[in-house]
């Protein structure tokens, strides 16, 4: 499909990307979120990397279960095809789209119930699968559309709203990722968007799995002072193990901090990542190192934050399959029927 | 009523012990002979050990329904010799291996034995290869007894083991100890014998999944999605190895893609997400699978999202009868899903119709932007059939639907993805990546207006509920039409049936005739009805629903879908697991019909 891009008319008070795109053509519609949901902020976040990204909306689908969380999608890039499939199966779809076109790219927006709970098993396999997206958990340890009970990402020591506590341990989904073959894992929270803004960047280019654990605060159910989801508490224990700087492809950024601190990641398409690393002895190609790392600090009650692993092989599904490079679904169907002549060998074999 | 090109002979082996591929050569040489034949795979849910059977209807006149009654039973498993011996008729043979010699109480059966074990220790020393080529061996007697050419059946062994060369020797010296030692102790052949024949010009042997997964791949399948179920897993299988062998690129990458999925909610989850992305997708499954899927396939009508889910029906309820036949899921896939869904539904009644419908379901899918059930089963899919050879007209185009282009997009203002232009339920769809600021839409199964938007509005929302009836009353116009055999136009007998039962009740109406009762019948091919069903129930008194159900499925979907008064409808009901007969069918119509006439009488 070879549309080219027109420059949209000049408003000298909004600024431009390289498309000539504003932030606003990024954005979707009104958000009927309850005000200061933290779903809201990594929907700025999400309008804020894209636009930064120069990306043109429409070669970006967005993909979500039910929830929430999975509403937010309507809030951002109104250009972009969106699919508000069932609860818990975001990857599954995802999963096809991505197979019916490769060249797209794909973002999954789910909910920790959509993805701890009922979409527990797709989860899993879309990283087993290496599926290339960028997968996003907006997780607010609760199930906000249905009135706030646990979900399985709340932590056993937080109770909830009307004191009853939680009497089962948490899963935290970043440790399952790192195990599963997700090739990029980071956390970050929604009232952090310095951090959260070029990870998103990078984990859109990163090419294969890349798994974003966003804590996102449910301040109708899940935000009071017993919470380990609240925004005090995330901000009061947020361990922060890098700071996170996403360079485009041909742009080259001067480093100003101290020798050794800083480590440089290349991404497939040319652009980097620069990891400011405010814990020098982490390295985040260290799957075990990082486990380990998340649990212990865990155990302290510390969330921590930051670019958590990355895989350097950037795998996926396709190379895998050995899918053709063309979009399957940009092949002609004619293309794809092998006719008459090759039927009368196959009855053949048939006699 | 045997004889000549008209028998049954029916294997009773243990399974695992290789003895499918000997079974498959009998009856793929009396088809090269000419002769047409029905195996029935009658097997286990097991993997080794435990008794399974093949039975072979064989008929020169083309009757291929199970017939009950085995003229000649090859016992090779002592643990169901008891059984196997009272199913022969009277009159009939048994042979088996009488390495451990054994008294049958039946006098009017023929005994034919034969030390098979012993033979095949004397000559092969390795227990795996004694074991395997027992089944050769038994393959060699009977070929004797029944006369087969021995040209045609060592032709079928070369090209049963072709490219594995070293194995043709060995099946072929099994072969002929079995054929020597039948010919040097009985008068051979038997009256139950078989003459070559050309009924099976033009024809091919194959079962229905192989069909269908090839059928997929000339319907243009580029996603298949699949969680392994019997009997629906020879399906994927077979769309996957065509697949691979015709649609290559030149430097070995795929131009499919195929996942096997962590379960079926998975699998069908990734049909939608690539049919919604523009390619044709499929998954395959059966009736525990189908149950899983129904969300998803509310959320795919609801949503108007193409794809095509092959359900190979098997014995229900509930995990049931995994290795046996139904017709059980016609209602449960008619309206799978809560709220008011409906689906488009094909019932192919043969192999070369598994082809056929298989390539067409991707057409219809996208013409009709919804799910699309090929309603094949256990019996059609797993088992060999006799059947028209396939065809591909090339002039035919693969019909896309209403998918708009960047241009067409440009050309249309005010489009909605689901505004109804043309009147006929059918709207415009647009494809992700098109263009970079039209077409774009959320995709969703919440209530929704023409253009998409969420709407809490009922009145909107009813709206776009009876445009998709709309498009339902479409569906019915572009489906394969019912298939009529009119026997007599003022006979007021009507027989309806579909898939499977074919064999069965064309032979039934045969024999009825025979008896003075003519019978007009009624295939049905498609849900929702095409016309002619109503006005085939308008033209005849007494209609027989012949299904393999309890419920009788069909007969309900008539009922309150066709409009056709209950009374009208008489159901003939078998769902024992097993192929149904002819003479079942033949038996409760003219019982009925008798006093049908006492009655007016
Ligand atoms: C099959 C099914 N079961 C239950 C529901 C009801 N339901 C809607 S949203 C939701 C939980 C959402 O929680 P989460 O994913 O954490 O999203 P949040 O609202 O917290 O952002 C549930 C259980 C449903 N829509 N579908
Ligand atoms: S209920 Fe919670 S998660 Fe839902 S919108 Fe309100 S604040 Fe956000
Ligand atoms: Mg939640």
């Amino acid at each position: 499909m070879s549309y080219i891009q027109k420059p949209t008319a000049f408003h000298p008070a909004l600024k431009k990307n390289k498309l000539g795109l504003t932030r606003r053509d990024y954005e979707g519609a009104m958000s009927t979120l309850c005000a200061g949901c933290g779903h809201d902020s990594i929907t700025a976040a999400i309008i804020e990397a894209c636009f930064k990204l120069d990306l043109p909306a429409h070669r970006l689908a967005k993909v979500s279960g039910i929830g929430c969380s999975s509403k937010a999608p309507t809030y951002f890039l109104s250009r972009s095809h969106g699919f508000n499939s069932v609860h818990g199966r975001m990857p599954s779809i995802t999963t096809g789209a991505n197979l019916a076109n490769r060249d797209l790219i794909y973002l999954g927006v789910s909910g920790d119930g959509d993805t701890a709970s009922i979409g527990l098993s797709q989860f899993c396999h879309a990283m087993r699968r290496q599926l290339n997206m960028t997968y996003i958990v907006m997780n607010n340890g609760c199930y906000g559309l249905t009135k706030g009970q646990f979900s399985a990402t709340n932590d056993k020591t937080s109770p909830s709203k009307k004191g009853e506590s939680n009497l089962f341990e948490a899963i935290d989904l970043a440790q399952i990722a790192i195990q599963l073959g997700a090739g990029f894992v980071g956390r970050s929270f929604s009232g952090d968007k310095a951090q959260l803004v070029p990870m998103i960047e990078a984990a859109m280019s990163y090419n294969g799995f890349a798994f974003l654990d966003v804590i996102s605060p449910c301040v109708t159910f899940n935000n009071h002072p017993g919470s380990t989801k609240s925004y005090d508490y995330v901000r009061g224990h947020n361990s922060v193990l890098d700071k996170l700087d996403f360079v485009p492809a041909e742009e080259e950024i001067e480093i100003d901090y101290a020798e050794g601190t800083t480590s440089e990641v290349d991404l497939h398409g040319g652009a980097k990542i620069h990891l400011h690393k405010l814990d020098t002895g982490y390295d985040p190609t260290n799957a075990d190192q990082a486990i380990n790392t998340i649990r212990t600090r865990l155990n302290k009650g510390e969330v921590t934050t930051g670019l958590l692993y990355f895989d350097g092989r950037e795998q996926d599904l396709h190379e895998t399959l050995g899918t053709s490079e063309r979009a399957l679904n940009q092949i002609p169907i004619s293309e794809l029927c092998p006719g008459s002549k090759n039927l009368a060998p196959i009855n053949d074999r048939f006699r | 009523m045997s004889g000549i090109n008209d028998f049954v002979v029916k294997f009773a082996t243990v399974n695992g012990s290789g003895s499918a591929s000997a079974n498959l050569m009998f009856a793929k040489t009396l088809f090269r002979m000419g002769i047409p034949v029905s195996p029935k795979n009658i097997f286990p849910s097991n993997i080794q050990g435990l008794p399974t059977w093949y039975e072979v209807r064989v008929s020169g006149d083309g009757y291929l329904a199970r017939r009950d009654g085995i003229d000649l039973m090859v016992a090779m498993n002592a643990q169901t010799y008891e059984n196997d011996l009272k199913q022969v008729v009277s009159g009939g043979y048994l042979l088996y291996d009488s390495t451990l010699p054994r008294k049958f109480t039946r006098p009017d059966v023929t005994i034919i034995d034969m030390p098979i074990s012993k033979m095949c220790a004397e000559h092969w020393a390795d227990t795996r290869q004694r074991q395997l080529f027992k089944n050769m061996v038994y393959v060699g007697a009977v070929a004797a007894l029944i006369d087969i050419d021995l040209g045609v059946l060592e032709g079928v062994v070369a090209s049963q083991f072709k490219g594995k060369d070293k194995l043709i020797e060995p099946n072929l010296k099994a072969l002929h100890m079995g054929r020597d030692y039948i010919q040097a102790n009985y008068a051979c052949p038997l009256p139950i014998k078989v003459t070559p024949g050309n009924a099976t010009d033009g024809k091919i042997l194959v079962s229905g999944n192989e069909a269908a997964g090839l059928g997929a791949v000339y319907g243009g399948a580029s996603v298949c999605a699949w969680y392994p179920i019997t009997p629906s897993t020879s399906l994927a299988e077979s769309y996957e190895r065509h697949a691979k062998a015709l649609r290559m690129q030149e430097d070995g990458k795929k131009l499919f893609g195929m996942v096997q999925a962590e379960d079926e909610l998975a699998a069908i989850g990734i049909a939608i997400g690539a049919g919604w992305n523009g390619a044709r997708s499929f998954t395959a499954t059966s009736g525990p699978g189908v149950s899983l899927m129904n969300e998803f396939l509310g959320l795919a009508y609801y949503a108007e999202v193409p794809l095509v889910l092959f359900n190979v029906q098997r014995g229900g309820p509930s995990t049931g009868m995994p290795t046996r036949t139904q017709q059980s899921d016609v209602l449960s896939c008619a309206y799978a899903s809560h709220g008011d869904t409906r689906h488009v539904l094909l019932f192919p009644t043969d192999p070369t119709e598994c082809f056929t419908f298989a390539a067409q379901a991707f057409d219809l899918a996208e013409r009709l932007q919804t799910p699309v059930i090929v309603m094949s089963d256990l019996d059609i899919g797993m088992n060999d059939w006799v059947c028209d050879e396939l065809d591909w007209d090339d002039a035919h185009v693969h019909d896309r639907g209403k998918v708009l282009s960047a241009e067409e997009l440009d050309a249309m203002p005010d489009w909605g993805r689901y505004k109804d232009i043309d009147g006929d339920g059918i709207t415009y769809r647009t494809i992700p990546g098109t263009h970079p600021t039209k077409g774009a839409f959320f995709t969703r199964g919440t209530s929704h207006d023409e253009s998409a938007r969420y709407t809490e509005d009922g009145v909107v929302n009813a709206q776009v509920m009876d445009r998709l009836l709309t498009k339902f009353q479409t569906a019915a116009s572009i489906l394969p039409k019912p298939v009529s055999d009119i026997r007599d136009e003022s006979s007021r007998i009507g027989i309806i049936y579909f898939g499977a039962n074919r064999p069965a009740v064309m032979e039934a109406m045969d024999r009825l005739r025979d008896a003075g009762v003519v019978a007009n019948a009624l295939r049905i091919t498609a849900f929702p009805f095409a016309e002619e069903v109503r006005a085939f129930a308008d033209d005849h008194d007494r209609i027989y629903v012949v299904e393999q159900n309890q419920g009788g499925q069909m007969r309900q979907l008539l009922m309150v879908e066709a409009d056709i008064q209950r009374a009208k409808l008489i159901s003939i009901l078998n769902y024992d697991g097993m192929p149904m007969t002819a003479e079942f069918i033949r038996a409760r119509i003219g019982a009925a019909e008798s006093h049908a006439k006492i009655a007016a009488e």
